[in-house]
């Protein structure tokens, strides 16, 4: 064919386009969803220890996505001797399985987040989130003391867990689907992830880790604090040998 | 002229372009204006105000959005409209479906950022529109596809001209990107929020296959059509190399589509992926350059242009900073290289070489070029356009150079030891040393839109005097029937 076929139908130039457009993604992102090792099997005691976020921190990540938080902190430690040291283990394919959408980051205005559950106290959270040059003199970030003042919105957070049923996070609306959970991850998480029972877990993990330290209302800050406090911490690398995770890499 | 230009008014669709134009450059003031703002931010925090809707956080996917979306997706309606028009030498299939077009893609822009300053976002970068606007923004692309596509048919001329083929795969491309990057599932019809449908590392790598080519086709495929119409236009000149332009086409639109993966150099990816990436990354130089070198090679023969005309400045400099943003993206896209620089300012720094040196300049060249004929007068002022030019490159040349500093720094000092094998700097003492380029980088986006509200200002008084001549024409006709 010559290439003036193509300069002279406007069909041909159509499909060809659509063809020549099309092979990478079909080459590239289809096979992630196919080959096993792209995301690897983290198992303790048989038991899976990546697990879906309880209702509360759920609710925590969305105000973590509403603020735009992952436009100056990533959550992807890359294999590097400085991020080991600064930010621990780099991160597992696996840690943010049921993230949707993947709050990886492309940019680190301030520092990494993917390891930062247990670092610091919820105290130290909610005075850094509220006034952040309080407690780092240096620091650029926003201060964002409404948190603190606004009560947390948890209506939909059933529809919200629903939702991420359907695009495959386990949490579970039947008594199958539960004891399911419970093979998988343990009775005490399977309970976190029932949908029927959403609103009461928010309700009593808020108010027993009271992590805005308010005792009278739910607020924004004691769901960003409680998602920010599980960042990283569900994969105990004490029970792996050393470079069990290099092999899916 | 007068007489020849009716019936060019008459004969295409002039007024879906203007209205475009007009819109590209509210944007573009409004979208760099907030740009600079949250630039500031970074160095003076105090000036988020405490206030939700103006943090860093919420301000940036408005500030992208626009300059991407308000700015940059006007400006190509409005020129792939007038280009389609003039090289097929038809009027546009249908006048209701483009109107469609204009008002669902203003609403889409005005609706996506108020939403983001309001908190309502899918948090995924360059694609953050909530989900009715989603669905907005496909049955608005699709319409466009279809005006387009039958225009094309209905063309005049045998030969579909090459700025076309850029249209035609920057249409294609960006359909497929955003319908397969915003497959997401909302939490009830009535609620704003949804979540995408991959998770994780195919989220990422969806994320940022839709991403890469946001910039390989919506800011550089498309981008390359407006150069093949408006270069050879301005100069006077036919394109260099007829034959590279086919070569360089099919190899861009078909590299572009592998790169994406090179944003996730050494993360939870697979490695087979990002080095697939990297590999077609490097490949890319050479289609890149090769519309480069096709666009400033048109000017062989006219280059005493570049002295006198300030409109030609701008698209030679477009193409400069296009030929110096490709080569410096495949040299970042190498994994050792990527160590460094990914996470840090000297992204922004490349990212801003290609919006404001190629795509900014490329559109402020062409519009130049377009508006005196659209509103069939002279632009009312040569002498600012000039001052434009040099307002621009100014604010550009330190916008990259701080970013470069800033960039490459921090990266250093993240990655220095002591002599025990401590780490030599905490994070926040990489975070003070950004305080100047911050600075300066802000000064450079000062003088960037000063130019644009200059250029706001000329364009205003030019279609002043569009309309004061054509009154003053009409008077004088109806002078000439009244004594005759």
């Amino acid at each position: 064919m010559k290439h003036e076929t193509i300069e002279t139908n406007a069909g041909w130039l159509i499909v060809l386009t659509l063809l020549v457009i099309s092979v990478a993604g079909l080459v590239e992102i289809v096979p992630l969803y196919f080959i096993d090792d792209t995301v690897e099997k983290v198992e303790v005691d048989g038991k899976e220890t990546v697990r879906p976020y309880t209702p509360l921190e759920l609710a925590g990540r969305d105000i973590y996505q509403r603020e735009g938080c992952y436009l100056c902190h990533s959550q992807m430690i890359r294999p590097f001797r400085d991020e080991k040291l600064r930010y621990g283990h780099y991160s597992l394919a696996a840690e943010s399985k049921y993230d949707h959408p993947f709050q990886w980051g492309s940019k680190r205005t301030g520092p990494d987040l993917a390891r930062v559950g247990g670092k610091y106290s919820n105290e130290w959270h909610v005075q850094h989130l509220t006034a952040p040059r309080s407690v780092v003199k240096e620091s650029i970030m926003p201060n964002y003391p409404w948190l603190v003042k606004t009560d947390l919105e948890y209506i939909d957070i059933a529809d919200k867990m629903r939702a991420l049923k359907k695009v495959g996070v386990p949490y579970s609306a039947t008594r199958q689907e539960f004891d399911n959970n419970v093979k998988r991850f343990g009775k005490e998480i399977a309970q976190e992830l029932d949908i029927n029972a959403a609103e009461d877990n928010l309700i009593a993990q808020a108010e027993s880790k009271n992590y805005d330290g308010e005792r009278d209302n739910i607020s924004e800050m004691d769901a960003l604090v409680a998602y920010l406090q599980v960042l990283g911490t569900m994969v105990d690398f004490s029970k792996f040998e050393d470079g069990h995770f290099t092999k899916f890499r | 002229m007068a007489i020849a230009g009716l019936a060019t008014q008459e004969q295409y669709n002039y007024a879906i372009i203007k209205k475009f134009v007009i819109m590209a450059l509210l944007w573009g003031v409004l979208g760099m204006l907030t740009g600079v703002y949250i630039g500031f931010e970074l160095a003076w925090p105090a000036l988020n105000l405490d206030i939700p809707q103006i943090t860093f956080g919420r301000l940036r996917p408005v500030h992208t959005s626009l300059v991407i979306f308000g700015f940059g997706g006007s400006a190509l309606f409005a020129t792939s409209y007038y280009v389609v028009q003039r090289t097929c030498q038809v009027r546009l299939f249908s006048d209701v479906m483009a109107d469609f077009t204009f008002w669902g893609w203003q609403v889409a822009v005005a609706v996506s950022v108020i939403g983001y300053m309001n908190g309502f976002t899918q948090a995924r970068e360059y694609a953050e529109m909530v989900w009715p606007v989603d669905l907005l923004i496909a049955i608005t692309w699709v319409t466009y596809l279809i005006v387009y596509v039958m225009t094309l048919r209905q063309r005049s001329q045998p030969h579909i001209y090459v700025a076309n083929w850029f249209f035609v795969a920057f249409i294609l491309a960006t359909a497929i990107l955003h319908i397969f990057n915003n497959m997401e599932v909302p939490i009830s019809l009535f609620s704003l929020k949804s979540y995408s449908l991959h998770a994780g590392v195919q989220d990422a790598m969806t994320q940022w296959w839709y991403g890469h080519n946001a910039v390989g086709f919506f800011l550089t495929a498309a981008f390359l059509g407006m150069m093949y119409y408006f270069v050879p236009k301005q100069a006077g000149r036919p394109v260099y190399s007829y034959r590279l332009s086919i070569i360089h086409f099919w190899a861009l639109i078909f590299l572009y589509m592998w790169v994406g993966a090179h944003h996730l150099h050494w993360t939870a990816l697979p490695d087979w992926t990002s080095t697939l990436a990297a590999t077609f990354s490097i490949m890319l130089l050479l289609p890149s350059w090769g519309g480069m070198i096709n666009g400033i090679m048109t000017l062989s023969g006219a280059w005493d242009k570049l002295r006198t005309d300030p409109v030609i400045r701008f698209l030679i400099v477009a193409l400069s900073f296009y030929g110096m943003s490709t080569f410096e993206g495949p040299l970042m896209s190498l994994k050792s290289v990527n160590a460094l620089s990914h996470y840090t300012d000297w992204t922004i720094g490349h990212v801003h070489s290609g919006a404001l040196g190629w795509v900014a300049m490329i559109s402020i060249g062409s519009f130049y070029h377009l508006i005196p004929r659209l509103w069939e007068t002279k632009l009312w002022s040569t002498r600012l356009v000039f001052i434009h030019f040099w307002l621009a490159t100014f604010g550009i040349v330190l916008y990259i150079s701080s970013m470069w500093v800033a960039g490459i720094g921090q990266g250093l000092m993240l990655r220095a030891f002591d002599d025990y094998g401590n780490l030599a700097y905490t994070f926040v003492e990489s975070v003070q040393f950004l305080f100047m380029p911050y600075v300066v980088r802000g000064l450079g986006g000062v003088f960037f839109v000063s130019g644009m509200i200059l250029m706001a200002f000329n364009v205003a008084m030019t279609i002043r005097q569009g309309y004061r001549e054509r009154a003053m024409l009409d008077a004088k006709l109806a002078a000439k029937l009244a004594n005759a």
